[in-house]
């Protein structure tokens, strides 16, 4: 498990090595903003909740998080390092593991930087903080399952643009899962189960409860589980065509 | 020691190494030979854990390269092909990085790192990022990543490549230092290198090893092996030369080189004729500017066996 410490530290000073992490921060701070003050209508609303603003962090993520995990692996795999990185004494876990915790704590350090906006809602008036933490503990656990997504994409190609369109398109999928447009295909020809089985796969479901202040069991066994699936297929993919 | 026993790795249609067997013992310095896409690089692969065998099992230090990987990597130090690095980190980060992942610690990690950073003379570099070296100085430090750790076994794809004549010298100077108590197996293009670092030599071709030998004992498969060439002063005497050297019993053939007044007598099989092609030229009153004994040449073999 110490080789996962190092290969983290390592992985996260890489972000920070080009200007790139520091315009991925902006981007995301500007956007989760614009998003809350426009989009959400905070002031006109007149209510002293972070609610409009955790709304749009699964689209937000959409497009940001598969930016942070693109480079994960393709950037190895075209550099030739992951040979390098694959012939020192670690196991292929502790490789996927470091990396990946590299990334969430990345997303980890953007989503803190949010914080004027609970300073906010506190001076503005009197918010359920209780509330306000589970939604970032649920942000948290959102980034956490586009990254592992983002990741197993990345280890497919040694192209980033790629990797990055793929990660876009699977975390799509993903989310849809628990929208209408696609709950409602199925609702009329399928039972009950089936549509909520569906609906059970998306990150939505799991972030709108968490997001409610409710940290279930449940939604913390679903985004384990789906980060555990989608490590796993990053360590098979890396081990048949690491070489190639 | 380094083991291999019917090594072999296919892809899909393609047979990158088939059925490869040596062992190498420490103090040997292993050549490994061969054209462009003859299987070294995907031998060295498979040794270092990168690479999965198809076939066939290796173990380094006693330590199968299947069943314990990590031990086997813990012994070894590999510079893969192209000495890949992270080119976004210092030279200074990155063998921090390493000395890390090969648990060096307290006062053997500053000395080990103080030592490669010497040896290799990076200290000039040492906060430079990496991507911004010369392609000599991303060679050195896959170099010292490589030996950071004080590997028993090192395994070096073209440890040269991309090197000038003196930091060539100085890395074949450091290869033979660490040649008394390591095993080192280093694959190169580069024949000269093999005369000056290697104790043994493996030519592979196709993926299959074709000679297994010193580079003494390939060099003497030559037809150049104890050929004595001649350079005349006269040019004119060049003529009535060749065709008295090619009487001589023991000569096979005679080469002749006009432009330079230059002629090589290659021997029979086992002959030598240094001595009689001597007594001739003195005998035939040819004036020589020059009269050396060849010892072999390793390309010509290296071509007829590869070919």
């Amino acid at each position: 498990m110490r080789n996962v410490g190092i290969i983290m530290r390592r992985e996260l000073a890489s972000y920070f090595a080009t200007p790139l992490a520091y315009v991925f921060i902006l981007i995301f701070l500007l956007l989760a903003n614009a998003f809350t003050f426009y989009l959400g209508g905070f002031f006109e609303r007149g209510q002293a909740d972070l609610q409009w603003f955790f709304y749009w962090h699964p689209w937000l993520y959409l497009f940001l998080i598969p930016a942070i995990s693109m480079r994960l692996w393709a950037e190895e795999r075209k550099s030739g390092s992951i040979e390098l990185l694959m012939t020192q004494p670690v196991t292929l876990w502790e490789a996927v593991l470091g990396k990946y915790f590299a990334a969430w704590t990345f997303a980890a350090l953007a989503l803190a930087l949010t914080f004027p906006m609970w300073i906010t809602v506190n001076y503005l008036g009197k918010p359920d903080n209780g509330t306000i933490l589970a939604a970032y503990i649920g942000s948290l656990l959102l980034a956490g399952g586009y990254l592992a997504i983002g990741s197993c994409m990345s280890a497919l190609t040694n192209n980033q643009v790629i990797a990055f369109i793929l990660g876009v398109v699977a975390c799509f999928i993903v989310l849809l899962a628990g929208f209408p447009l696609v709950l409602d295909a199925v609702r009329g020809w399928t039972p009950q189960w089936f549509v909520d089985a569906i609906a059970s796969l998306s990150f939505l479901t799991h972030f709108d409860s968490i997001k409610k202040g409710v940290i279930d069991v449940r939604d913390l066994l679903y985004f384990g589980m789906l980060g555990a699936f989608f490590l796993l297929a990053t360590a098979i993919a890396l081990d048949l065509r690491k070489a190639q | 020691m380094i083991k291999t026993e019917h090594l072999s790795k296919r892809y899909d249609s393609l047979v990158a190494v088939d059925d490869v067997s040596f062992q190498v013992a420490p103090g040997e310095v292993l050549g490994f030979l061969g054209p462009n896409g003859a299987g070294k690089t995907t031998t060295m692969r498979m040794l270092a854990g990168f690479v999965t065998p198809t076939a066939g099992t290796a173990s380094i230090c006693g330590h199968d390269i299947a069943t314990d990987p990590l031990a086997a990597k813990a012994s070894l130090g590999y510079l893969p092909e192209g000495a890949p690095t992270y080119g976004e980190m210092s030279v200074r980060r990155f063998l921090e990085f390493i000395a890390d992942l090969r648990r060096l610690e307290g006062d053997r990690r500053r000395a080990r790192l103080d030592y490669v950073i010497g040896r290799l003379q990076l200290s000039r570099v040492l906060d430079q990022t990496i991507e911004t070296l010369s392609k000599g100085f991303r060679r050195r430090v896959g170099l010292a990543q490589a030996i950071v750790h004080d590997p028993p076994v090192l395994i070096l794809d073209e440890p040269t490549d991309g090197l000038d004549p003196n930091q060539k010298h100085e890395v074949r100077t450091l290869i033979n230092e660490m040649a008394r108590d390591k095993i080192i197996v280093i694959s190169t293009h580069i024949l000269e290198e093999v005369d000056a670092v290697c104790s043994r030599a493996i030519i592979i071709a196709r993926g299959r090893i074709v000679a297994d030998d010193t580079p003494l004992a390939l060099e003497a498969r030559s037809r150049y092996y104890n050929a004595v060439t001649l350079q005349l002063e006269q040019p004119d005497q060049l003529e009535a030369a060749r065709a008295a050297v090619a009487a001589l019993p023991a000569v096979a053939e005679v080469e002749v080189s006009a432009r330079d007044a230059r002629l090589t007598a290659l021997p029979r099989a086992g002959a030598t004729i240094l001595a009689t092609v001597s007594e001739l030229a003195v005998r035939q009153g040819l004036k020589l500017k020059e009269l050396h004994l060849e010892s072999g040449r390793l390309d010509e073999v290296f071509r007829t066996i590869t070919a």
